[in-house]
């Protein structure tokens, strides 16, 4: 068998990995080399870059291991990476228009981009404590930077350094839960701490570092209790870089997750059933309530988001096969319902910038009838009713907590998300119900053609993509049992 | 292909297409507004046509599923079934029937019309398709999802208190309705299946059928509403526009009726013998209860609304005696007062359009002005009365036999609520229609104008049609109904009782 370290045809498994690694630092080249406008021409680079590494995710499989078993291909990473890289590329064309005045229009913003989304595709595919770190840290390092790119606002400075000190501290209980696992294991690759757990009795020192581990990953997750970061970071960074934010580092956060529990933690399933189903039930009540009091709308959004992190931790509570396949659709479906909602954010400007609070989108529905609809769907969608895709999401998720019999979970996740609908609705309300007070600039063609293809998916789901989503999200989850 | 074979997707899924086209009009004047009106007019007029063709083809002998369609879908959960069977078909046509008259009766609204028509069309499609679906999951998205339109309609085109209304609408229903997606998912994990017509032979056991039964009625008594889950309604009549009121009453509160039947009923059949006596008794105290409260509304809507919940409670006591005539009742009972208070809605808002208030003591005299109106409300009035000779008597009264074989003290209370009725709304009608013209506001009132009298004559002639001949519905329904309840019987182990159909 030829080495990954010898050949370069045996790293065809990481080859996306490879290749966005020497994108990304072409492009940091070029972009130090040249000097005029280097800010668009590098980031319809990068953009190019992200959806040929789709491509080769999706159309070149090559199932595999390599780097000694630290890096894994299989269905659920190529599935997971898929999502990641569509929601990097359309975070950076969604960014585009308004890269000037958020103070994003340096190359830099690009290339962290494409760094961080290469830490989550590792993370995606880590097999191993090491490699998850790597990744994890390549990652959250980037993200720091971009958060607090715009150095001269208070804001995004205060926000880049809270997420940086927080972030810091779950690395470190991350650290910290590894090597307890390594020290009571003897191992670091993910499938081979599972032998061991099989064979021997669990000690507590285990469960210790699997707590802790879980802590670190929660963190990335922002699931309650450690959420505190998630509003203030959604808020002071800049807007598009929340849109970032809100998309792909939480899919790759909870690929990470799944992999993590059901890989080396299988064997005792019972163990962390418990801690993510508190995640989980914690989540989604905490998140129901406290986004009621919310007027700005990307405060809104972090507590929904927290909100449903705790949905999708419902379908990963059931440790089941049924359990992953719904939580991966869920991050889909999730994906497209952000990219879309911060599509609409981002095109409703002001001469003072974009729309910030809940208020400013009264009688939205008669000035900017299209952007107003898209919103709605998404709102509905997101409080989970049929036929949009946000209650399939759901679905599956309760469906196989339900199989599981969880039941008191599914109960207080149904009560839940009929608390949060409250207040999307509360966006409905002010949008179609209220009056019209500002006029908005009209939406730049990139962001209508995103918000355009987000709400047809949403509305459609059931007669389009539904059926083969869920198709490539067993076939994802099938990899992993 | 046939046509037949995909007719209820056709069916369903029409007015949907309809509102995507609505999508591309330009409705920005008044060319465009009517062009809006007269596409949904069409489209509503043609879904009402296959709906009776449907009818027609249906096969009244053959107690099982027609037209079925069948196709796996989403994973191994949902799939795209399609079917009716007698006791839905009835539903689908007077679904189909109403749109048209709720078009025409809307063609005086100015505000954002094209939007107004749009949520019509796909509120349209998500009914027919609770109806008119096999599969329980999808059962529940269009159940569910219609609770999107109809928040919309009570907020945009309201009255003052639309908010207030549309959340309330919104939260009691959606929370009734979670409840029952988890029991959605438990059948599924215990069956394998969502189909309806496999669900309908499993049998569930006696403890799953009891957490299961609770399910699916906090969600169907929230939407039917029975006392004491009513408290959304009376506002979000009130609140609604016309069309919006015609829609909730005549056939979104139904989506609760033909849940019990079909779910509830058939589905777990010892627990709803177990909770036999709590729905009587809620039942009970819904017909007299909101009987009295109607007496002293000040509010013409509120007070038909109220008359509604009261005759929801005739409903759901046919639905839960579980014998031939009950079921019958209860269903004949449903389509009656879909057109009834349809109508009595619509009255309220020819003379709302006109003086623009709804107090009941805004109004008296109508009939020295109005001689044609005042026709057409003493006949729905006397519908909602229950006289005989009017689609109302004959669903009342057939229950009421009913629940008279089960539970004797039942019926007894409940025929309070006959008396009730009469008297609120006759008093309703005197003080309304009769009484000297003295109001200087109504001298110059007009009386029903061409388009008012085409919604009205369909529904004048169908209340008495119905009254005096109910064979077609009764005919229609008889052998489903005739299976589901021998299927209850047989799965309680109580005697079979005896089918006496009404005819």
């Amino acid at each position: 068998m030829e080495s990954d370290l010898t050949s370069f045809a045996a790293l065809a498994p990481a080859l996306p990995e490879v290749v966005l690694a020497i994108g990304a630092l072409v492009l940091l080249l070029a972009g130090v080399l040249f000097s005029k406008d280097r800010y668009e021409g590098v980031a319809i680079a990068a953009v190019v870059l992200l959806v040929a590494v789709l491509g080769l995710v999706v159309f070149q499989p090559n199932v595999g291991q390599v780097f000694n078993g630290g890096f894994i291909e299989d269905a659920f990473s190529r599935y997971m990476k898929a999502l990641v890289l569509g929601a990097s590329a359309l975070a950076l064309v969604l960014s585009f228009n308004s890269a000037r005045e958020n103070g994003l229009n340096k190359f830099e913003f690009s290339i962290l981009i494409l760094l961080a989304t290469l830490g989550m595709m590792m993370m995606v595919s880590a097999n191993d404590l090491m490699s998850v770190y790597v990744g994890l840290e390549l990652q959250s390092l980037s993200l720091y930077v971009i958060a607090a790119m715009r150095r001269d606002s208070a804001k995004a400075t205060e926000a880049g350094l809270k997420y940086f000190v927080l972030g810091a501290l779950s690395s470190g209980m991350l650290l910290y839960g590894a090597s307890l696992i390594y020290g009571f294991t003897g191992h670091t690759q993910l499938d081979l701490i599972v032998g061991t757990i099989a064979e021997g009795e669990r000690s507590v020192g285990l469960i210790f570092g699997m707590v802790f581990l879980l802590a670190g990953v929660a963190f990335k997750i922002s699931a309650v209790p450690f959420h505190m970061w998630t509003p203030d970071v959604y808020e002071g960074a800049p807007t598009p870089v929340t849109a970032f934010f809100a998309a792909a580092p939480k899919v790759a956060a909870m690929a990470l997750l799944i992999r993590l529990v059901t890989v080396s933690f299988g064997p005792i399933t019972g163990d962390w059933q418990q801690i993510v189903i508190f995640l989980s039930i914690a989540s989604m009540v905490l998140a129901a309530f406290a986004a009621i009091g919310q007027n700005n709308l990307k405060r809104l959004i972090a507590y929904s988001s927290i909100g449903h992190v705790g949905f999708a931790l419902v379908g990963l509570s059931s440790g089941t096969e049924t359990g992953v396949e719904g939580v991966a659709i869920y991050m889909a479906i999730y994906l497209t319902m952000t990219v879309g909602l911060f599509a609409c954010i981002l095109s409703l400007r002001t001469e003072t910038g974009h729309v910030e609070t809940i208020t400013e989108l009264a009688g939205l529905a008669r000035t900017r009838p299209f952007a107003a609809g898209i919103m709605a769907v998404l709102m509905f969608s997101l409080v989970g009713l049929p036929p949009l895709a946000g209650f399939f999401a759901k679905w599956h998720v309760f469906l196989a907590a339900i199989e599981a019999q969880l039941f008191v979970l599914a109960v207080i996740g149904m009560l839940a998300s009929a608390v949060s609908a409250f207040y999307y609705l509360r966006v409905v309300k002010t949008m179609y119900f209220d009056e019209p007070v500002i006029q908005f600039a009209p939406a730049p063609r990139e962001l209508a053609i995103v918000m355009g293809a987000s709400g047809f998916l949403i509305v459609t789901y059931f007669a389009t993509v539904g059926h083969s989503l869920t198709n490539l999200a067993q076939a994802a989850a099938g990899s992993l049992f | 292909m046939n046509i037949s074979d995909a007719i209820l997707s056709i069916i369903t899924f029409l007015p949907l297409a309809g509102a995507a086209l609505l999508l591309f009009v330009p409705a920005r004047d008044e060319a465009g507004a009517n062009t809006v009106r007269w596409i949904a007019l069409v489209v509503t007029s043609i879904t009402f046509v296959l709906s009776l063709w449907l009818w027609a083809m249906f096969d009244p002998a053959n107690p099982g599923f027609q037209f079925v369609e069948n196709h796996e879908w989403i994973g191994s959960s949902i799939g795209y079934r399609m079917g009716v069977d007698g006791i839905s078909v009835l539903f689908v046509v007077l679904t189909a029937f109403l749109m048209p008259a709720v078009v025409v009766s809307s063609w005086g609204v100015t505000e954002r019309v094209r939007e107004y028509m749009l949520v019509f069309l796909v509120l349209e499609t998500l009914m027919l398709g609770v109806f008119a679906t096999l599969d329980l999951a999808m059962f529940y998205v269009f159940f569910e999802g219609s609770l999107i339109p109809m928040f919309l309609i009570i907020g945009i085109w309201g009255g003052k208190r639309r908010i207030q209304a549309s959340y309330k609408f919104f939260f009691y229903t959606f929370v009734g309705s979670v409840l029952m997606l988890l029991g959605i998912m438990y059948m599924y994990w215990q069956a394998g299946t969502l189909d309806i017509r496999a669900l309908l032979a499993f049998s569930f056991a006696p403890e799953a059928q009891f957490w299961l039964w609770i399910a699916f009625f906090a969600s169907f008594a929230v939407k039917m509403p029975m006392w004491p889950f009513h408290r959304w309604l009376p506002e979000a009549h009130v609140e609604a526009p016309t069309a919006g009121s015609v829609i909730l009453a005549a056939i979104l509160l139904k989506l609760g009726g033909y849940g019990f039947i079909r779910f509830s009923l058939a589905m777990f059949p010892d627990a709803s013998l177990t909770f036999q006596p709590f729905v009587f008794t809620l039942s009970v105290a819904a017909i007299i209860i909101t009987s009295v409260i109607a007496l002293v509304q000040t509010d013409i809507k509120k007070l038909i609304a109220y008359s509604s919940v009261a005759h929801m409670g005739f409903v759901t006591m046919g639905i839960f005696a579980g014998n031939v005539m009950g079921v019958q009742g209860a269903v004949f009972q449903m389509l009656s007062h879909g057109i009834v208070s349809a109508a009595l809605f619509l009255s309220v808002g020819v003379i709302y359009d006109r003086m623009h208030t709804r107090e009941i003591a805004a109004y008296g005299g109508l009939v020295e002005r109005m001689p044609r109106y005042a026709f057409v409300f003493m006949v729905f009035t006397m519908a909602n009365v229950g006289l005989p000779g009017t689609s109302g008597f004959v669903g009342e009264f057939l229950t009421m036999i009913a629940v008279f074989q089960v539970n004797t003290w039942a019926a007894f209370f409940a025929a309070f609520g006959v008396i009730l009725s009469a008297a609120y709304a006759l008093w309703l009608y005197r003080r309304v229609i009769y009484g000297a013209l003295t109001k200087d506001s109504l001298k110059g009132i007009l009386d029903l104008d061409r388009r008012e009298i085409a919604v009205m004559v369909p529904l004048v002639l169908l209340t008495i049609l119905f009254g005096f001949y109910p064979a077609p519905i009764l005919d229609a329904t008889a052998a489903s109904i005739d299976l589901l309840v021998t299927n209850f019987a047989n799965a309680t182990g109580a005697v079979a009782p005896v089918a006496v159909a009404a005819h």
